[in-house]
């Protein structure tokens, strides 16, 4: 199954959203990863490719991410780890919702998952 | 250790120096446009680098550069990282045979395009690349084009990336915390752009004192006049 890293500023952020994501999809993996190493806002490379680790299950990861840094770190996370992942280009709390539900399809698969994720973008809330 | 890896070293610690000294005023220019991290980001990361350098023994250039870039990566927490961090590690392969004219125009090179890259900034974006791409356009030019020697293109590089910074008042930023403000960004001077000045800055200071302190030590001391022995003793 496709897991998810969901990568915030804030570590209380990341894990609330997993928390949210993870109602819908009980199933699915969703490490969450956030702050600087030193209880700070920020992100840190080694943080999220340990999540990366954690998430994986050998079918690939789907991330999540909030602002400038996160993508930056997650980019170079992905590229320093051995496991087979995407960063969604989408909000990170409707893209966690939609990339957890798509991931307990039969025939999810990285792309499909990042796809329903990045959807998430197009979504109106009135 | 050579002189070489002596003077890479001597540099990450003056670095650490300047931006620690320079905390407060990174930090007022990130206040105004953006999360106030930059000073206390940059002066963490430096300080963690330069730490980490120290503790190598018996090591060349390029691994000195690499592992200052690892530490900023892992210490610093913000865009700062993977930026000045990944790009440090990316180029430090380019110093591979050590310092010469042509491995230093690479390792600007390769440093700038992994930072336009991963940042995927350009010049008017007011972001670090516009004191870096006039810094490393100039250093190659001064090197390759007027033959110049790396001390005086490093010189002219850093006069290029103060224009730079002073170019990053009057535009928009559109990369970057501070693109979220809009206009709200013109005005204001790019903590990003400036920081990469203190480092060139600092780069520069440092080589020419070490490059002088070697013209003087290498000045031939007359030998001392061994007295005559006394015939009488």
């Amino acid at each position: 199954m496709i897991g998810l890293v969901v990568v915030s500023h804030s570590e209380q952020a990341a894990q609330g959203i997993a928390e949210v994501a993870a109602e819908m999809a009980e199933e699915v993996t969703i490490e969450p990863v956030g702050g600087n190493g030193d209880s700070g806002i920020g992100t840190v490379p080694d943080d999220i490719e340990n999540a990366l680790t954690t998430a994986d299950d050998g079918d690939g990861c789907v991330v999540l991410v909030d602002l400038g840094s996160a993508v930056m770190n997650a980019d170079v996370a992905i590229e320093m780890s051995d496991v087979e992942a995407v960063i969604a280009d989408g909000p990170v709390l409707e893209g966690a919702v939609n990339a957890a539900i798509a991931a307990t399809g039969p025939n999810a698969t990285l792309e499909s998952v990042r796809e329903q994720a990045e959807a998430a973008r197009d979504i109106d809330k009135l | 250790m050579t002189e070489q890896t002596a003077a890479v070293k001597a540099v990450v610690r003056a670095i650490a120096e300047r931006l620690e000294a320079e905390r407060e005023h990174l930090t007022d220019l990130d206040s105004a446009i953006g999360d106030a991290d930059h000073g206390g980001n940059m002066a963490r990361g430096w300080a963690e680098a330069a730490t980490a350098v120290e503790d190598l023994d018996d090591t060349d250039v390029a691994t000195v550069v690499k592992t200052a870039g690892r530490t900023l990566m892992s210490e610093v927490g913000g865009a700062s990282g993977p930026l000045y961090g990944g790009s440090l590690v990316f180029a430090s392969a380019e110093l591979d045979d050590g310092l010469t004219d042509e491995t230093l125009v690479a390792f600007a090179e390769t440093y700038l395009e992994k930072v336009t890259d991963r940042g995927d900034a350009a010049v008017g974006d007011q972001t670090m690349v516009d004191a870096l791409v006039p810094a490393v356009h100039t250093f190659k030019k001064s090197i390759e084009v007027d033959d110049l020697p790396a001390i005086e293109a490093l010189a002219k590089a850093v006069d290029a990336a103060e224009r730079g910074v002073a170019f990053t008042v009057p535009i928009r930023a559109s990369k970057g915390r501070a693109s979220y403000l809009g206009w709200r960004s013109v005005g204001h001077q790019d903590p990003g752009a400036t920081s990469t000045l203190f480092i060139l800055e600092t780069l520069l200071a440092t080589t020419r004192e070490r490059l002088d302190a070697d013209l003087a030590s290498s000045v031939d001391a007359t030998s001392p006049v061994t007295p005559e022995e006394d015939p009488e003793a």
